[in-house]
C-alpha cells in the first residue's frame, strides 16, 4: 500500500460511558486505519460498538483514551467549533434514518452544509443541482422531504453528503430503512462514487450482503476488532 | 449569509402556526398597548399646542386664586377696578374682564343648567374675549353697546338635543329665571361646555346674578413687540400694589398659554409614564413567552441540531439559527403591534371627534416611533432567546442525533 494516503487512523481509541455509578466500555482499544481510495466496510452484530465507532470516525465525538488522525491531524483533542468545520469540509454522513431536515426542500437540503461552510449562493446553488442531476433527482429538487419515497430521501442525503467535496463518505447503515430494489440503487450509487469518483468511503452495518461491495471489511465485536480482510485476504 | 440564516426559522415558525400566534399575541399585545398609549398621549398634547398656538402667545390671563375656573368658588373678588389698573399698566394692549356663572337655563318648559358668561360690549374688549375663546357670530349678531336683556347661545342650542326643540333667533329664553331674547348663535366650537354656553352683556350678568362690578377672569393683550413675561410681572406688581398686598401674598393668578400647556404636558406626561410601565411589564411577560416558545422549538429539534452539527455546523452557527428565530418572533409581535395601536389611536380619535368635536385629539404617525419599536421588539425577542439558543448550541452532536 505504498504511496496511499491515510485518510483515518485510529490508535488504541478507547470509549468508556459512565451511566451513573457504573462505567461501560464500549470501545476497547480499537486499530483502524482507511487509506484514500478504499472502500471499507465495518460489520458487526448489536452491541458490538458499531455506532460508537462511528462516531468516533465521523469525529461526532471524542475518545475516552487513545488518538484520531484525520489526514493526518490528531484532532482527539480538538474543540467542538474547529472538529465542526472538519467535519463540514471532509466528511459526508449518510444515515440509516436520512435525517434531511423536513421544512426544507431537497435543494436547499442538499445546500445546507454549505450554508454552514460559507460558501456563495451561486455556486452552491449550481453545485446542488448538478448533484441531484447526478442521483436522477432533478425533477424533485422543490419538494419536501415528504413528498419523497424512502429512497429518493436517502438519494438527497447522497447529495447532501457530497456537496462539500468531502474526502470520506460515512454511511451508517444507509440500506437499513430502505426496500431491497431502493437499497440496491443506494449501493450502486456508492460504488460508482467510489470507483469512478474516487471517493473514500466508510460503511458501517450488520448486514453481511453489503460485504461483497468492500475491499476493506473490518470485524467488529464487543468493542474491539476481531479480524481484518482485503480483497478477500485476511488478515 | 446572513440571509441564509433566516430561512430555516422562518419555516419553523410557519409550522408551528398555533405555537407562533399564541406567541406573537404575547408580545404584540404589550406593543400595541405602548404604541397607542404614545401615540394617543402624544395626540393630546398636539391637539392642546394647536389649540394654544391659536390662541397666540401674547395673551395673559388673570384670575383670582383659589376656586375652580375663572373665580368659582373662589372667596377673592376681582373688579373693574382692578380692570382698570390693568389696562393703564405698561405694555398692556388691550384687556377685557368676563364673569361665569353656572345658571339654569329653560326653554320649552325644560330646564338645563350650563355655564353662562358675562362679557363686555365694547366693540375691541368683545372682539378679545371672542379671540381668546374661539366664539364666532354663525347666526344674527353680536351683542352691541345698549344691549339689556340679550343672549348669545352656543351652538348646541340650534340643535333639539337639549330642550327637544330648537332654539331661533328671536325666542326668549328664561336665564336664571330671567327673560332673555335671543339675537345671534355661535359656531360650533367642538367642546360641550363650550357649546352649550351662552353670552350676555357684563351689567347685565351683574344685574342677574347680583355681582354688580365684579369679573372673573380678566384677558389681557400685550403689546406686540414685549416680553409677554416681562408684561406679566409688571401687571402683577401694578395689581398688588392696587390690592394693597404684600409681595408672594397675590391673591390672584396670571397665566400664560404655555404655562397652561405645560402644567398640562407634565400632567399628562406622568399619566403616560404609569400606563406606559404597565404596558411594559406586560412585554416583559411577553418576552418570557418567547422564552419558553424557544425552549420548547429546540427541544423539539433536538436531533435536527444534531444533524446540522454533523453536516459541519458550528455552535455559534446553531446559536445564530434559534437567536434569528426569536428575534422573528420579537419582530412579527412588534410589527402586528404596531399595526394595531396606531390602528386603535386612530380609532380612538375618530371616537372623539364624532362624539366631542375635533379640538380634543390630533393623532400623528410617528415614523421614529414606528422604526424605533420594530428595533426594540426584535431585540427584546433575540435577548429572550438567548438561553435557549445557547442551550442549543451547547448540544452533543451524539446525543442529539440518538434523540427520538
Amino acid at each position: 500500500m505504498a504511496g496511499k494516503k491515510t485518510v483515518i487512523e485510529l490508535r488504541d481509541v478507547r470509549k468508556t460511558y459512565q451511566i451513573g455509578e457504573v462505567s461501560l466500555e464500549v470501545l476497547k482499544g480499537v486499530n483502524i486505519k482507511i487509506d484514500q481510495g478504499d472502500f471499507a466496510v465495518i460489520i458487526g452484530p448489536s452491541g458490538s460498538g458499531k455506532s460508537t465507532l462511528m462516531n468516533q470516525v465521523g469525529i461526532l465525538d471524542v475518545p475516552t483514551s487513545g488518538a484520531i488522525f484525520l489526514e493526518g491531524k490528531d484532532i482527539s483533542k480538538m474543540e467542538e467549533s474547529q472538529l465542526a468545520q472538519l467535519r463540514g469540509r471532509k466528511i459526508g454522513f449518510i444515515f440509516q434514518q436520512f435525517n434531511l431536515i423536513p421544512t426544507l426542500t431537497a435543494l436547499e437540503n442538499v445546500t445546507l452544509p454549505t450554508i454552514f461552510q460559507n460558501v456563495s449562493e451561486e455556486k452552491r446553488v449550481q453545485k446542488a443541482k448538478d448533484l441531484l442531476a447526478k442521483v436522477g433527482l432533478a425533477d424533485r429538487m422543490h419538494h419536501k422531504p415528504t413528498e419523497l419515497s424512502g429512497g429518493q430521501q436517502q438519494r438527497v442525503a447522497i447529495a447532501r453528503a457530497l456537496v462539500n467535496d468531502p474526502d470520506i463518505i460515512l454511511a451508517d447503515e444507509p440500506t437499513g430503512n430502505l426496500d431491497s430494489t431502493s437499497g440496491q440503487q443506494v449501493m450502486d450509487l456508492l460504488a460508482t462514487l467510489h470507483g469512478q469518483g474516487g471517493k473514500t468511503i466508510i460503511l458501517i452495518t450488520h448486514d453481511i450482503e453489503l460485504v461483497r461491495y468492500a475491499k476493506k471489511i473490518i470485524y467488529l465485536k464487543d468493542g474491539e476488532v476481531v479480524k481484518v480482510k482485503h480483497n478477500g485476504v485476511e488478515k | 449569509m446572513i440571509k441564509d440564516y433566516f430561512i430555516i426559522p422562518w419555516r419553523e415558525i410557519k409550522r408551528r402556526r398555533l405555537r407562533s400566534w399564541l406567541t406573537l399575541i404575547g408580545v404584540f399585545i404589550g406593543i400595541a398597548a405602548i404604541v397607542s398609549l404614545i401615540t394617543l398621549g402624544q395626540g393630546l398634547e398636539n391637539a392642546i399646542e394647536g389649540q394654544f398656538q391659536a390662541l397666540g402667545k401674547d395673551k395673559l390671563f388673570i384670575s383670582p386664586k383659589g376656586g375652580t375656573f375663572a373665580g368659582i368658588g373662589s372667596s377673592v373678588v376681582m373688579t373693574e377696578d382692578d380692570l382698570e389698573v390693568i389696562k393703564r399698566t405698561a405694555g398692556v394692549k388691550r384687556a377685557t374682564g368676563l364673569a361665569y356663572a353656572s345658571s339654569g337655563y329653560e326653554f320649552n318648559e325644560v330646564v338645563r343648567f350650563n355655564f353662562v358668561s358675562g362679557i363686555s360690549t365694547e366693540p375691541d374688549e368683545r372682539a378679545l374675549a371672542g379671540e381668546a375663546q374661539t366664539w364666532k357670530i354663525a347666526q344674527g349678531r353680536n351683542l352691541e353697546k345698549g344691549d339689556r336683556f340679550k343672549v348669545i347661545l352656543g351652538y348646541e342650542y340650534t340643535q333639539d338635543t337639549l330642550f327637544e326643540k330648537a332654539v331661533e333667533l328671536g325666542d326668549t329664553i328664561l336665564i336664571n329665571g330671567r327673560e332673555f331674547k335671543v339675537i345671534g348663535f355661535l359656531e360650533k366650537i367642538g367642546s360641550p361646555p363650550d357649546d352649550q354656553s351662552g353670552l350676555i352683556p357684563l351689567d347685565t350678568f351683574g344685574e342677574v346674578f347680583n355681582r354688580e362690578d365684579e369679573v372673573g377672569y380678566i384677558i389681557v393683550q400685550t403689546q406686540p413687540g414685549d416680553d409677554p413675561a416681562v408684561v406679566a410681572a409688571e401687571v402683577n406688581e401694578e395689581l398688588r400694589k392696587s390690592r394693597n398686598l404684600d409681595e408672594g401674598e397675590e391673591d390672584f393668578t396670571i397665566q400664560t398659554p404655555e404655562q397652561f400647556a405645560e402644567a398640562f404636558g407634565v400632567v399628562l406626561d406622568v399619566i403616560q409614564i404609569v400606563l406606559i410601565g404597565i404596558a411594559a411589564i406586560s412585554l416583559f411577560v411577553g418576552g418570557i413567552g418567547i422564552m419558553n416558545t424557544m425552549y420548547t422549538s429546540v427541544l423539539q429539534r433536538t436531533k435536527e441540531i444534531g444533524i446540522m452539527k454533523a453536516l459541519g455546523a458550528k455552535n455559534s452557527q446553531i446559536l445564530y439559527l434559534f437567536l434569528i428565530e426569536s428575534g422573528l418572533y420579537g419582530l412579527g409581535g412588534g410589527l402586528i403591534g404596531v399595526i394595531l395601536g396606531i390602528g386603535f389611536a386612530l380609532l380612538v380619535e375618530l371616537a372623539f371627534v364624532v362624539f366631542l368635536g375635533p379640538a380634543f385629539l390630533s393623532v400623528e404617525i410617528d415614523l421614529l416611533l414606528v422604526a424605533g419599536t420594530l428595533f426594540f421588539s426584535f431585540l427584546i425577542g433575540c435577548l429572550s432567546g438567548l438561553a435557549p439558543a445557547r442551550s442549543a448550541s451547547k448540544q452533543k452532536p451524539v446525543d442529539s442525533l440518538r434523540y427520538e
